[in-house]
């Protein structure tokens, strides 16, 4: 692939960013020197842009989010929380990362790269233009720096097992190297991403799971570190030097908010500029005037989904009629209907629908009550004692739903099947439990019968770790115990095929099992509900989102509402 | 006194032992460990990544073991370092929120107490009168509210609809460029509602036991004999039963400093405010065991100064008191 | 003493709100046409009309029937808890009155550790252990709650045994646990007995503060903390799901509270008025 060259809008954008750049680097040392400030006097960058254009893309003004918790540590292989991450993002980049289509790898550090015929080895070529925001050149040993660190047994790291399947690390020049793998692995393209990259001649030689550098880190992406005054706020301001052009917002600020009923009202009140809806607030709480004026509202598939999972160990869940029979009893679109107010779709699988993924001719159990009866009474469960209960042996089906506590959504979800259930003479109990105990108790000592629970998808279609026989020991993610030789065998083939054709082919098959064998009821994909201050311009919605375009949101020079002062 | 003094502080040593015994225990009894929380149902952690996490946090040591070292550590003075991904010492932690949380609440107690001793004190005068049963009624009614629910209420009609207060937070985004008397004012209109529900939800507590305290001495020999001189009530009530029956609440005071501590996570969630009571819930959750540790060991200091503190200044005041 | 308390209008009020409210929560079941648990898809966050008196919540489920519903789990919490505090605390009180000696020393730093313990922590964590039902969180509240009992009783009976009565009674050759039994308790019940209607109050509170935090009875089974913590996250278009649960935990604890204190105020001798 060909180094993209800058162009058009961008180029502009550079040179703005050269203009501007000057001040900002002059000031930029010192702590605290950029401030955001409600604009009473226009921001000095507004003179660039001509006045006449009113929605012309400017620099500056300042993006306030709001956050349930902090982060904890900005090197994104350390980290293990989602607001670290987002922090973190701003910072690093990967060497390649997803189109906005999600559908194939794009250039970032990396501005090209090949594979070998034999899928075992990868080339990739550095740009040469990439600079660590303290001036110093972003080179291949950075690369395999944090190749080393990731895969360094003391590195305190959840993350090293990609890299692991890497045989050979070799060095072909300052901007190019190649990697060896021991068999083909399909999902290796994707993992070069922003964990890969730490700036060597700042962390050599330390003990990166202590070092300092994870709380005032220096990075090469579109913002740089500013301050962080824990559990309150995080900020960051623009990188004038930003390899792909400038970002337009001068400074992002993160508040943490721990309560979301606060958030909204922060919102509301222009507290904030941009949070995640609830499917609620969504439909009933932003509709009223001042929302059609000073924000914009937005909604993609999200990529998880939501399912019931079986503990296929469990004697009550070990015949595949009774799981068919509980995939029909249980109403999908009554789910997205209420729990999530018509807010996302019911899904049938484990990819996200949207992508090439997904196979979209799979059929769907649909909403059944009677076939469920029947095929539990195939299985041999009737109510004999008429209770309204189904029994066999003399046993009554009974069972327990476990779903972790401090989600709205999963508890509503466990609530509406357990109705569903009942329906069909299920006795269905809901318990809720803390999230910390319910891994370590329930999901790793698989104490369950069934679980509400969610995944979120990776955008490679290997899911080894969930489906094959081999992850069902304690502590893995095949928790529920599915075993299948074939799906075994697909999920192996999978990762070691590079061809999409190929792969798809396999992973259509893996689907079609899944449906038929039911380990989990998969119930269904919400939306992401994201709402946006209308003064951010140049906003573009994408099955990626709209936060992968963020360098290019900008807000007209005549609405902005902070002064960044340099 | 000095002896006292020495005694008393010698108590302390058993007592924190059995604290952070206790703590350690409820906390190692608990399911969960932080490791879990890091690895998240996170498909690309493997069982070597945990077992690694385990030993670096040395959770894979016996718990006495555990206990020991930490005990080791708190000799020298050292809280450790939180089993966070930042690392950062526990020190560092506690001291950015406590001072926080006792500003907070200091200006609460400030409030409360110089609301409910006058209501107290007329309440108790004037018993059964319709003041009396209109404060009964009102400080009660401060208390039954659920304190989260006002607060949310309070937000909307001064925050959101009225727009007279910020919402929450302790500082303006753009706090650094105002001048110093614009500081002052942000920090001011920030505080009004976090600190205005505080003392409305904890005012029937105070001015409760400041009435019966009042009552209790208004019935005392010495004050009938003080109104039997042909005193006037004011000078009765306000000179001689006042002081006395201000002696119990100064005890109060002191009992009421560890639910200061843990007590105000609700309102630091709803307000956003970063003090100890959601440090300490976090840490709970997330098995942060040096935390914990170090904000119940702190937490039990303070109270047990806070109590020592109270006795000695009844001691003060008491003149019963004063020459044992 | 009932004409006395006759004569204080809060108390009487504070007295019927608690009688109205405890009748409402035994007869939930025929109040109510609805099943607290029936969600119905098609009338979600509808307001109060004539079918549903005070509308529907989140998944269309009568919001009268689950107050009601709460109203009985709301208020067995408060009584169940207070109920284990009550007997810790009088026992233990009275062991140490009792005893005295090293065995007051003891309970009584037991009594200081637990002060001085966050109560919050221990509920997080024996929660987190137990597990949030109902009877765990019945059981924590009472066990978190005992200390101030268990002082007055103390008090009490250390200062019963100092009388003379009692003096006499073991120079007859009675036993003395008969006579702390016999004639110290009943005397310190008082006091216990309006500490346990304030403490019915408080464990209210302290239940719908969990819910708050997400700890307290866990839904779908309904408490009026839960159904309040749900109505926060609709405040801006269902006002009657947190009004409801809102003005029912306030009217209650408020109830509880001047019944609580017109009691003491009667039954304290030296709160007496002149």
């Amino acid at each position: 692939m060909a180094e993209r060259k800058a162009s058009g809008p961008a180029a502009l954008a550079l040179a703005l960013a050269t203009l501007a750049a000057a001040s900002v680097l002059l000031y930029g040392c010192g702590k605290g020197a950029e401030e955001a400030r409600p604009a009473r006097e226009k921001s000095p960058l507004a003179a660039v842009v001509p006045a006449t254009l009113d929605a012309a893309p400017a620099y500056g003004d300042a993006i306030v989010f709001g956050t349930i918790g902090d982060g904890s540590t900005l090197i994104p292989m350390l980290a293990s929380d989602s607001s670290s991450h987002e922090y973190a993002g701003y910072l690093f980049d990967g060497l390649l990362e997803y189109d906005k289509t999600l559908s194939h790898l794009e250039p970032r550090l990396a501005s090209s790269w090949e594979v070998s015929p034999d899928g075992l080895q990868i080339t990739f070529h550095l740009r040469r233009d990439v600079h660590w925001t303290d001036g110093v050149a972003f080179t291949a040993r950075d690369v395999q720096f944090a190749f080393d660190t990731i895969r360094d047994p003391k590195t305190m790291t959840a993350y090293a097992e990609d890299y692991k399947q890497v045989q050979r690390f070799e060095l072909l020049g300052d901007f190019d190297f190649r990697v060896t793998y021991e068999k083909p692995f399909a999902p290796a393209l994707a993992s070069w991403n922003s964990m890969m990259v730490l700036p060597r001649h700042l962390l050599e030689g330390k003990d990166i799971n202590e070092s300092d550098f994870s709380q005032h880190p220096v990075g090469l992406g579109s913002h740089i570190f500013e301050s962080w005054e824990r559990n309150t706020r995080f900020t960051l301001r623009v990188n004038p030097d930003y390899y792909r052009g400038r970002a337009h917002v001068a400074q992002v600020v993160y508040r943490v908010i721990p309560d979301e009923s606060t958030q909204f009202l922060e919102l509301k009140s222009g507290g904030l500029d941009m949070m995640g809806l609830t499917p609620l607030q969504f439909r009933r709480q932003t509709s009223s005037g001042i929302f059609d004026r000073d924000f914009r509202k937005y909604r993609y598939v999200s990529n998880s989904y939501t399912y019931m999972g079986y503990n296929l160990d469990n004697p009550l869940f070990q015949d595949v009629r009774v799981r068919r029979a509980f995939t029909y009893a249980i109403n999908k679109q009554e789910l997205v209907d209420v729990v999530l107010f018509g807010l996302g779709q019911a899904t049938e699988g484990p990819y996200r629908p949207g992508t090439a993924w997904l196979n979209k001719n799979l059929r769907p159990y649909g909403f059944d009550p009677a076939k469920a009866r029947a095929l539990l009474a195939e299985a041999g469960w009737r109510d004999s004692d008429g209770d309204g209960i189904l029994d066999k042996d003399g046993k009554p089906f009974s069972f327990k739903i476990l779903t972790n506590q401090g989600n709205d959504q999963r508890l509503k979800t466990a609530t509406v099947i357990q109705k569903r259930l009942r329906d069909i003479g299920i006795d269905v109990a809901v318990r809720v439990v803390e999230w910390s105990a319910f891994i370590n108790d329930f999901i790793d000592k698989r104490r369950f019968d069934a679980i509400v629970l969610g995944w979120s998808l990776s955008l490679d279609p290997d899911q080894y770790d969930i489906w094959h026989s081999s992850k069902t020991g304690y502590k893995q993610f095949n928790f529920v115990g599915f075993k299948n030789a074939e799906a075994d065998e697909l999920l192996e083939k999978g990762r070691r095929t590079f061809d999409d054709a190929e792969r798809r082919r396999i992973y259509d098959r893996l689907q079609e099992i899944l449906v038929e064998e039911q380990p989990y009821t998969f119930l269904y994909v919400p939306d992401s509900l994201p709402i946006v201050a209308s003064r951010f311009h140049g906003i573009e919605e994408a099955p990626a989102g709209i936060s992968w375009n963020f360098p290019q949101w900008y807000v007209p020079s005549a609405s902005q509402k902070y002064t960044i002062t340099p | 006194m000095l002896s006292y003094l020495a005694k008393r502080l010698a108590g302390f040593v058993p007592l924190l032992l059995g604290i952070s015994f206790v703590s350690f225990l409820v906390m190692a009894m608990a399911p969960g460990t932080p490791v879990d929380l890091m690895t998240d149902l996170n498909p690309k952690a493997s069982p070597e990544a945990r077992e690694r996490l385990e030993k670096f946090y040395g959770l894979d040591q016996p718990l006495y073991v555990q206990y020991g070292l930490w005990l080791g550590r708190i000799v020298k003075g050292d809280l450790g370092t939180s089993f966070s991904r930042d690392r950062r010492p526990v020190l560092d932690k506690i001291t950015e929120a406590l001072p926080i949380t006792l500003f907070l609440n200091v200006l609460d107690l400030t409030l409360i107490l110089g609301l409910a001793i006058p209501i107290g004190i007329y309440s108790a005068s004037r018993q059964y009168s319709l003041v009396d049963r209109a404060t009964t009624v009102f400080v009660f009614v401060g208390f039954a509210m659920p304190s989260f629910w006002v607060a949310l209420l309070a937000m909307m009609l001064f925050g959101e609809q009225l727009g007279w207060l910020p919402i929450s937070g302790l500082r303006s985004l753009d706090y650094d460029s105002m001048s110093l008397l614009g500081q002052i004012g942000d920090r001011i209109r920030h505080l009004i509602l976090p600190v205005g529900i505080a003392a409305l939800t904890g005012l029937a507590g105070l001015s409760r036991y400041m009435r019966s305290s009042m009552l209790e001495v208004l019935r005392q020999d010495y004050i009938q004999t003080a109104r039997a001189k042909g005193l006037s009530e004011r000078v009765v009530v306000y000179r001689h039963a006042l002081r006395n029956a201000l002696l119990p609440v100064v005890t109060i005071l002191g009992l009421s400093i560890p639910g200061l501590i843990g007590g105000s996570v609700i309102a630091e969630t709803i307000f956003a405010i970063p003090g100890m009571g959601r440090l300490f819930y976090t840490s709970v959750l997330m098995r942060d065991y040096p935390v914990v540790m170090g904000i119940t060991l702190i937490g039990a200091v303070l109270t047990l100064f806070g109590n020592l503190l109270a006795d000695l200044m009844y001691v003060a005041v008491d003149p019963r008191l004063r020459n044992r | 003493m009932g004409r006395r308390l006759l004569r204080n209008p809060l108390a009487v009020a504070g007295g019927l709100i608690v009688l109205v409210l405890f009748v409402a929560a035994v007869l939930a079941p025929w109040l109510t046409p609805y099943d607290p648990s029936d969600f119905d898809a098609a009338h979600v966050l509808e307001g109060p009309c004539a079918l549903h008196l005070l509308g529907t919540d989140g998944l269309g489920r009568d919001v009268l029937s689950r107050m009601l519903f709460g109203a009985r789990v709301s208020l067995m919490v408060g009584f169940v808890s207070v109920g284990i505090s009550s007997l810790v605390g009088v026992t233990l009180g009275a062991v140490a009155g009792y005893f005295r000696g090293v065995v007051d020393t003891v309970l009584m730093r037991f009594v200081d550790v637990m002060l001085t313990f966050p109560t919050f922590f221990l509920i997080l964590a024996v929660i987190a252990y137990l597990d949030a039902s109902i009877w765990n969180i019945m059981l924590v509240i009472g066990l978190t709650s005992w200390m101030g009992v268990c002082r007055l009783v103390r008090a009490e009976v250390l200062s019963l045994r100092e009388r003379d009565f009692m003096v006499a009674a073991e120079a007859l050759g009675m036993k003395p646990s008969r006579v702390i039994m016999r004639h110290a308790l009943p005397n310190a019940m008082a006091p216990v007995f309006v500490a346990g209607i304030l403490g019915v109050a408080g464990a209210i509170l302290v239940e719908s503060a969990l819910s708050f935090l997400g700890i307290g009875v866990q839904p779908p089974q309904p408490s009026w903390g839960n159904i309040l913590t749900e109505g926060k996250s609709t405040l801006g278009v269902a006002w009657w799901l947190s009004v409801c649960p809102g003005l029912a935990i306030l009217i209650t604890v408020l109830g509880y509270n001047l019944l609580g204190e017109g009691l003491r105020d009667i039954l304290d001798p030296r709160l007496r008025s002149r």
